[in-house]
């Protein structure tokens, strides 16, 4: 089997696995509390304040907001930040308008299923009433539902205007990110970095907002990207540029997929966004714009990653590699993952992206190499150093 | 005259009238389906061939969530599952819910209207075989191409097939040219069978059939046939668009050479909407005629629901975009089809709330028809509420291209349209074979396909909820899809159990079922008044009609409708 190495590093994982559906249960919770908040019913409110807390109890639920807690496990009824708050505002209104009209239709519904059904002790030759229509019912009950559509379609146009022209206080951090079959380019234009898949940003807190707009755009096809906790999605198409943007203001690495089927490993396009406190931030920043370190122990490991025509789809900065078509590797130690998000960046699934990475990812951009063993250590060793 | 005879001018002796046909022999009833050109046979034809594709995707289905049972699933390769989601979802909407639409609509229009036949028959003919073939052509990708093993080239590119992800440079081989050109095809023989439908609906009524004394059904059936040849056209186009550049190096979708990668979206979903409503009202003009008759009293509000299902179809030409909110459309537009959008859902309601005030007041019978009909008012309410939900374009940014969207046009298309075909089956069927379907085996199928449809498509609202994109292959451990995509899993077999049921059902009662008689139901439209089966010109002596239930006049002279008109 190929993809035997592809399981194993997932297994040692298991116990996580086995808590995500604890915590499916967990979130589903989430629902009520939210329209319980809406409802603002503080008794139900304690309730499924209890119930949380228990079922938060559970192993491998309970997280400190430190920034490398991992959230995982993304809930749009669960914003962070001023662009998700005014998208979620809109949206529990509008879930519970809907579930009220269930409610009401529904039972009616149900109400007269139950209550005209034939009984058998019905006198089965005679039919009921024959009603044709009633022009003035009929008009009336046309109202509400257009009362319903007038409310929801203010309160679309309000969100639609403030999410599309926002009044940022404070300069936007810009963040271009183009995506790419199957990774994320990003481009910090003022500080001048370049890198992939990890969108660093620094938190934003109401003293000292902190907005981050994104530009997007695509290098080939249409991709989609949605962090769920942080805003709606949107689409990279060619050809455009969009703006978007997020201003998280709790700590953490949120996780989000690309949402348009974009090829064969649209499943492991995934996003990593770093919200860390503003020193973090800064320190992050220096550490990329720093040249990378050239260690002579490695130079064997330099020598085959330029000699295997490596650079001609990545770029190493202060070396000949100078390739756009894959991910920028001048700081590639800084990052958590490879392949972007397919596995926990160590040695071991390192080496086996360096033998071959269809392994890891199927169908990736990234050819087999043939890389002997000796080059596959080399290469290894020099990569390591590229902090 | 009896069926496929011919009385030569000597008088008494039968002989065949084509030659080579035998009657009674394989090879004569396969010619005898070849050559006709009864709208009854072409209808069924066009239901089998629906229900045969429907049982080819159910399957591909079946793989799909078996996949994405667990977390890290090896059943299928990522090209397979993208193969098999693309050809999931092209032929069940294109060669199962639009065959079983048309299907429906050519069996019981004539009858209903009492007509003979259809207006052209030969083009009805025509209609069907492009339809029955083209499906094959699509299916003949998955031996084409690379080889006669594996997925072969089949399409891979998603049911909406994104530009450019279609272009040359992405999608190489021919697995697109099988989809877009099978798909064209499909599309000629949908329009021509339109055109048949709506001239025999205009042209072909029987005395006394006004406009306003149509069966609801037809109604809807002649809106829908606006819709198909107003809307398929766009698709026909895009498909055309897309072939040049493929072979002829057009740019329309290529924006490097200054084309648009969204316009496919526009043209694609210009056409893609308005079928949403091209599947769902047939299935609502079952369900108009079924509610009544089960709860024994006239449709409530015939004219408002005429009016609002032609309102519908209006709408409908301008909601297309609600599928882009996400695209970077700019305020404006993103207002404008919001609105539009929650617009449709008034006529949409007052549809609702006239099946409610038929029910009420009724004296309701539980048969396996009007159980479906309740299961579908039940679930096209959730649907059409969620509905309501992607409309609202920010509660759309986060639920769009989400498992939320595959759970939602899953509760349009099977908790409405599949429920709306099966009340349909257990309507028509005592008509169409003169055998009842088994109410013991009908229940089975209800349950366990309802029970299985649940488990299926609810845990996907939230596995959406929580951030699972769509058209993924695998997902990682620990972001909280596990429990929700295993259930649906297991629930995707459950429904397998039933259209099991269902099958078994539509085979035995069409030997063993119970003798229906030509009105089972006690119902009042014109095809109950003809035998069952009806003979192959339909109505020995035309009949004609002084109201909207001809047979209700019929058998109670002393209370008729016409006397209210």
């Amino acid at each position: 089997m190929k993809s035997l190495e592809h399981l194993a590093w997932r297994d040692k994982d298991g116990i996580e696995g086995a808590s995500g559906i604890l915590r499916s249960v967990h979130r589903a919770s989430i629902l009520i509390p939210t329209v319980g908040s809406a409802l603002r019913n503080q008794g139900e409110r304690t309730f499924w304040r209890v119930f949380l807390l228990l079922t938060a109890a559970l192993p491998g639920m309970a997280g400190a907001q430190t920034a490398d807690h991992v959230r995982s496990v993304q809930d749009i009824f669960e914003p962070v930040g001023a662009p998700a708050e005014m998208v979620n505002r809109t949206s529990v209104l509008t879930l519970l308008i809907c579930l009220g009209i269930f409610v009401i239709v529904g039972g009616l519904l149900l109400y007269a299923v139950v209550r005209y059904r034939r009984r058998t002790t019905d006198d089965d030759e005679t039919e009921p009433p024959q009603v044709y229509g009633s022009t003035a019912i009929e008009l009336a009950w046309t109202v509400p539902p257009i009362l319903i559509v007038v409310v929801l379609a203010l309160a679309t146009a309000r969100t639609v205007g403030e999410i599309h022209s926002p009044k940022f206080i404070g300069e936007p951090l810009q963040i271009r990110i183009v995506g790419h079959r199957f990774w994320w380019e990003l481009h910090y234009p003022k500080y001048n970095i370049v890198t992939a898949n990890e969108i660093h940003v620094p938190v934003s807190y109401l003293s000292t907002p902190r907005p981050i707009e994104l530009t997007l755009a695509s290098a080939d096809v249409a991709h989609g990207f949605w962090v769920p906790e942080l805003n709606g999605k949107e689409w990279l198409v060619p050809g455009r540029e969009s703006k978007w943007w997020i201003q998280p203001s709790v700590l953490g690495i949120y996780l989000g997929n690309c949402t348009v089927i974009c090829g064969l490993q649209h499943a492991n396009m995934l996003i990593r966004v770093v919200v860390e406190s503003p020193e973090d931030f800064d320190r992050w920043v220096t550490r990329e714009q720093r040249p990378p370190t050239f260690d002579p122990n490695v130079e064997e490991g330099g020598k085959a990653f330029l000699a295997n025509t490596c650079g001609s789809c990545h770029t190493i900065e202060g070396t000949t590699a100078n390739g756009i078509f894959g991910p920028d590797l001048t700081h590639f130690m800084s990052r958590q993952t490879l392949g972007a998000g397919v596995a926990p960046n160590d040695d071991k699934n390192l080496r086996s992206w360096l033998r071959d990475p269809q392994v890891l990812k199927p169908g990736c951009n990234m050819p087999d190499m043939k890389l002997d063993k000796q080059q596959v250590e080399q290469i290894m060793a020099y990569l390591k150093t590229l902090n | 005259m009896p069926n496929g005879t011919t009385i030569t001018d000597a008088g008494a002796e039968l002989v065949p009238a084509r030659p080579g046909e035998e009657r009674g022999t394989l090879t004569g009833w396969v010619q005898d389906l070849v050559y006709t050109v009864d709208h009854k046979k072409l209808g069924m034809l066009y239901i089998g061939t629906g229900l045969f594709f429907f049982v080819l995707a159910g399957i591909m289905a079946l793989a799909i969530r078996a996949q994405l049972a667990f977390p890290n699933g090896h059943v299928l390769s990522p090209q397979e599952f993208n193969n098999l989601i693309t050809v999931h979802g092209t032929v069940m909407i294109f060669w199962v819910a639009m065959p079983i639409v048309f299907g429906m609509i050519n069996y019981l229009v004539p009858l209903m209207i009492g007509a003979r036949d259809m207006a052209f028959p030969r083009l009805n003919a025509f209609s069907f075989w492009l339809t029955f073939f083209s499906g094959f052509l699509l299916f003949f990708s998955f031996v084409a191409g690379p080889g006669l093993y594996g997925a072969g080239s089949a399409p891979d590119a998603g049911w909406f097939a994104i530009a450019p992800l279609t272009s040359p440079a992405f999608s190489k081989g021919h697995s697109i040219d099988f989809w877009s050109l099978s798909v064209l095809v499909t599309g000629i023989g949908s329009v021509t069978g339109a055109i048949n439908i709506m001239v025999t609906i205009i042209c072909y009524r029987t005395k006394g059939m006004t406009l306003h004394r149509m069966p609801l059904f037809v109604w809807l059936a002649l809106v829908t046939m606006f819709l198909v040849v107003v809307f398929i056209p766009p698709l026909s186009a895009a498909q055309i668009m897309l072939t040049l550049e493929r072979y002829l190096g057009a740019t329309f979708f290529d924006a490097q050479s200054g084309g648009s990668a969204i316009l496919w979206q526009h043209f694609f979903w210009i056409f893609g909407h308005p079928e949403v409503y091209i599947l769902v009202l047939p299935a609502f003009a079952t369900i108009s005629e079924v509610v009544p008759v089960f709860s024994r009293k006239p449709i409530f509000g015939y004219p408002m629901m005429v009016a609002a299902t032609i309102l519908i179809g209006f709408i409908s030409a301008g909601v297309w975009a609600h599928h882009m909110f996400t695209v970077g459309l700019n305020s404006f537009g993103v207002t404008f089809f919001a609105m539009a959008t929650l617009a449709i859902s008034v006529p949409t309601g007052i549809k609702i709330f006239n099946w409610l005030a038929t029910i009420y007041g009724g004296k309701i019978r539980l048969e396996l028809p009007m159980i479906f009909a309740i299961a579908f008012l039940f679930q096209f309410l959730i649907a059409g509420l969620t509905g309501i939900m992607l409309g609202v374009a920010p509660f759309d940014w986060q639920l769009n291209d989400s498992y939320f969207v595959i759970a939602h046009f899953h509760y349009v298309i099977v908790g409405g349209i599949l429920y709306g075909v099966f009340a349909f089956f257990y309507y028509w069927y005592p008509k169409a074979f003169g055998r009842m379907l088994d109410k013991k085996l009908g229940l089975w199928h209800f349950w366990l396909f309802t029970i299985g449809f649940h488990l299926t498509f609810d845990p996907q609202h939230f596995a959406g909820i929580l951030g699972m994109p769509r058209r993924i292959y695998t997902y990682q451990p620990g972001r909280g899809w596990d429990l929700w995509n295993l259930i649906s899993t297991i629930g995707a077999f459950v429904q397998a159990a039933g259209v099991i049921c269902f099958t078994i059902n539509l085979l035995w009662s069409a030997w063993k079922g119970k003798i229906a008689g030509d009105d089972p139901w006690d119902a009042w439209t014109l095809e109950w008044s003809t035998t069952s089966p009806p003979p192959e010109y339909n109505f020995e002596k035309l009949p004609e009609v002084r109201s909207r239930r001809p047979l209700w006049d019929l058998k109670h002279p002393e209370d008729p409708d016409w006397k209210f008109e």
